[in-house]
């Protein structure tokens, strides 16, 4: 039996579903984050876990007992938030002992214990520092020790690390992931950016409109995404909307073109589909008259992203992103006529229902509800 | 650290200040330094009458105490609820600001006879006790001032987070707001103690009307009786009242700022 279960839970506030239905099980000592756009319900969740918020529906079950109407300070929970929360009248080393102090533990384990987890967040040295002595990366591992000082049954982590610059945004989250491996300890993460969820966690469950639209292990989401929402939520991929013409070979109809997707074969014919090719797929070359599966367009923009550029291409039939080398992208400036080629065993094919595509904000805003 | 340049109006306003303040002091004073017989300079005579007069000690014992018993009562009503409505009812914020208002808007002549009236009937360990119905009244006026101090100081921390965290920590409610939020709304509540304490050494009307001798009562007897006493006793009273706020700062800090207070005092 799982060790935490969200048995379907519901919340409304107003007119809006904030969850609609979430069904999550989590074994001993794995590591799952919620990812979503901002106001996806993936807070709301992490929050009703927590026992900050009521569900409308459903349940909560820990370790087999349900504690969906147990006070906060009575689940033991850890917590780390998104804005800075230690006690600005407390040292890091009281902050992390504040728990302890509270289970009554006696002043000689407390303290040894406090040392022990300030040195496992890197932070050893720092104990007897007050919060606005602390750079906002440390304030965070103090938040997290103080979280782990308690022994809790599950760390909650809710987007911790989004107040943070980018690089101590990926030095931390490797941390977090290497003292929730040692400690093994069950790990609710809460983020809005995918790349932070794919790195760390054992699965991900991609949340949108209070539902939960695919759960998998993080490569799973990445090569093999169930709806068009996760398709476009996690990484980039090309999106081309289309009609299936001949399921016997493979053969989509999109913007007036045919081309081969092996996929398409378990199509109905007039299948109204969405073929779904990831950038780093896309086979670019300088124009030599068009092949198979092939767009002759022109480069309008690159963007460099290091060991890869990024090309956007426009074609009379598609715009295309297409991923590739560095080195080669520089015989293929902005304005020059290429062929991008689609691999025709690499797409994806979905369904594609009336319902219009989920339109993504290019930076979703970490303050959800 | 480099000196920070100081424009030449700036002085002149600061002077025009210390000027409006420190004037009715020293008049005060020379004042008070005159002989009761002659009424020439100069003599201490004033200040050795009001330090052996028992009066004066017993009236401004009397409004210390209950100076003291207003913001403790002050602090155990609205503490709690500000903390409280900010958490979990913001709305009532406005409501609250609104009702602070009323101190300044009602007059004190009408609050009294209100409260005469209202209060009529009570026990006779309330109703005739400066420490019951005074406090009652001065638990209102100082209201608004308790409330603004402790509003601001609320905003300038995080509740909720803060509330969180010392929850899935496993706090309740009471020991969070002891240990978690109480210290961190310390100068706000601070804050909010002096303006009571000054507002009841100061109150006039309510305790003349109720008739219990608090301090300005006696000051005002004493006034119209001598005047050159009158000085003196207001400048050991302001002095007194200096003392008490200081004291007051002195309680509110941490262990650690005490000493180090003392030491920067030495």
């Amino acid at each position: 039996m799982a060790f935490l279960e969200l048995q379907s839970l519901e919340r409304d506030f107003g007119t809006v579903k904030a969850l609609d239905g979430i069904e999550i099980n989590l074994n001993q000592g794995e590591f799952l984050s919620l990812l979503g756009p901002s106001g996806c319900g993936k807070t709301t969740a992490l929050r009703i876990v927590a026992g900050f918020d009521r569900p409308d529906g459903g349940r909560v079950v820990v370790d087999g007992k349900d504690v969906t109407r147990v006070s906060p300070n009575k689940r033991d929970m850890g917590m780390v938030f998104q804005a800075y929360s230690l006690f600005p009248n407390m040292t890091a080393a009281q902050n992390v002992e504040f728990g302890l102090k509270i289970r009554r533990q006696d002043r000689g384990g407390r303290h040894k214990r406090v040392e022990e987890l300030l040195e496992l967040v890197g932070l050893g040295h720092a104990g007897g520092r007050y919060p606005h002595q602390l750079s906002g990366g440390m304030q965070q591992r103090v938040a997290l020790a103080r979280a782990l000082a308690i022994e809790p049954r599950v760390l909650l982590l809710d987007e911790p690390l989004s107040a943070l610059d980018a690089k101590v945004r990926v030095q931390l989250r490797e941390e977090i992931r290497r003292i929730q491996l040692e400690l093994g300890i069950t790990t609710l993460y809460v983020t809005h950016d995918q790349e932070e969820a794919l790195s760390v966690s054992d699965h991900v469950a991609v949340m949108y409109r209070g539902r939960i639209e695919q759960m998998g292990a993080p490569a799973e989401m990445y090569s093999a995404p169930a709806t068009p929402f996760v398709a476009e939520f996690i990484g980039t991929m090309n999106r081309l909307e289309g009609t299936v013409v001949d399921p016997g070979t493979g053969t989509v109809e999109t913007g007036g073109k045919t081309i081969t997707v092996e996929a398409a074969r378990s199509k109905p014919r007039g299948a109204r589909v969405l073929v779904l090719v990831r950038p780093e797929t896309v086979d670019v070359t300088a124009a030599n008259g068009a092949g198979a599966n092939t767009f002759t367009g022109e480069v309008l923009t690159h963007t460099f992203l290091g060991p890869v550029t990024r090309l956007r291409i426009s074609s009379d039939d598609a715009s295309l992103i297409a991923d590739m080398p560095t080195a080669r992208a520089a015989a293929l400036p902005p304005g020059s006529k290429v062929d991008a080629a689609l691999p025709a065993s690499e797409a994806r094919l979905l369904d594609l229902s009336d319902e219009p595509l989920p339109e993504i904000a290019e930076e979703p805003d970490p303050a959800g509800p | 650290m480099t000196r920070r340049h100081i424009a030449p109006s700036a002085v002149v306003w600061l002077l025009l200040g210390a000027a409006y303040f420190f004037i009715p002091l020293l008049a005060t004073f020379l004042f008070s330094l005159r002989q009761l017989q002659t009424g020439h300079c100069c003599t201490v005579a004033s200040y050795t009458w009001v330090i052996h007069n028992g009066q004066f000690w017993h009236s401004l014992k009397l409004s210390v105490e209950l100076a003291l018993e207003t913001i403790v009562v002050s602090l155990i009503l609205f503490v709690p609820t500000v903390y409280w409505v900010h958490l979990k009812v913001p709305r009532l914020r406005a409501v609250l600001a609104f009702m602070a208002l009323v101190p300044f808007v009602v007059p004190p002549i009408v609050l009294v006879v209100g409260l005469l009236n209202l209060y009529k009937g009570t026990p006779t360990w309330f109703y005739g006790q400066p420490w019951g119905f005074l406090v009652a009244a001065y638990v209102m006026l100082a209201f608004p001032y308790m409330f603004f101090s402790l509003d601001s100081g609320f905003r300038a921390i995080d509740v909720h987070t803060l509330t969180e965290a010392s929850q899935s920590l496993g706090a309740s409610w009471p020991r969070t707001l002891l240990t978690v939020i109480l210290p961190n709304i310390r100068a706000a509540a601070l804050a909010g103690s002096f303006l009571a304490l000054a507002i009841v050494l100061g109150e006039f009307t309510i305790a003349n009307l109720s008739q219990f001798h608090t301090f300005p009562i006696y000051l005002q007897y004493v006034n119209e009786t001598q005047a050159y006493a009158a000085g003196a006793a207001t400048l050991v009273s302001f002095g007194i009242t200096w003392l008490a706020m200081l004291s007051l700062l002195f309680v509110g800090r941490k262990r650690g700022q005490r000493a180090a207070f003392l030491a920067g005092a030495r």
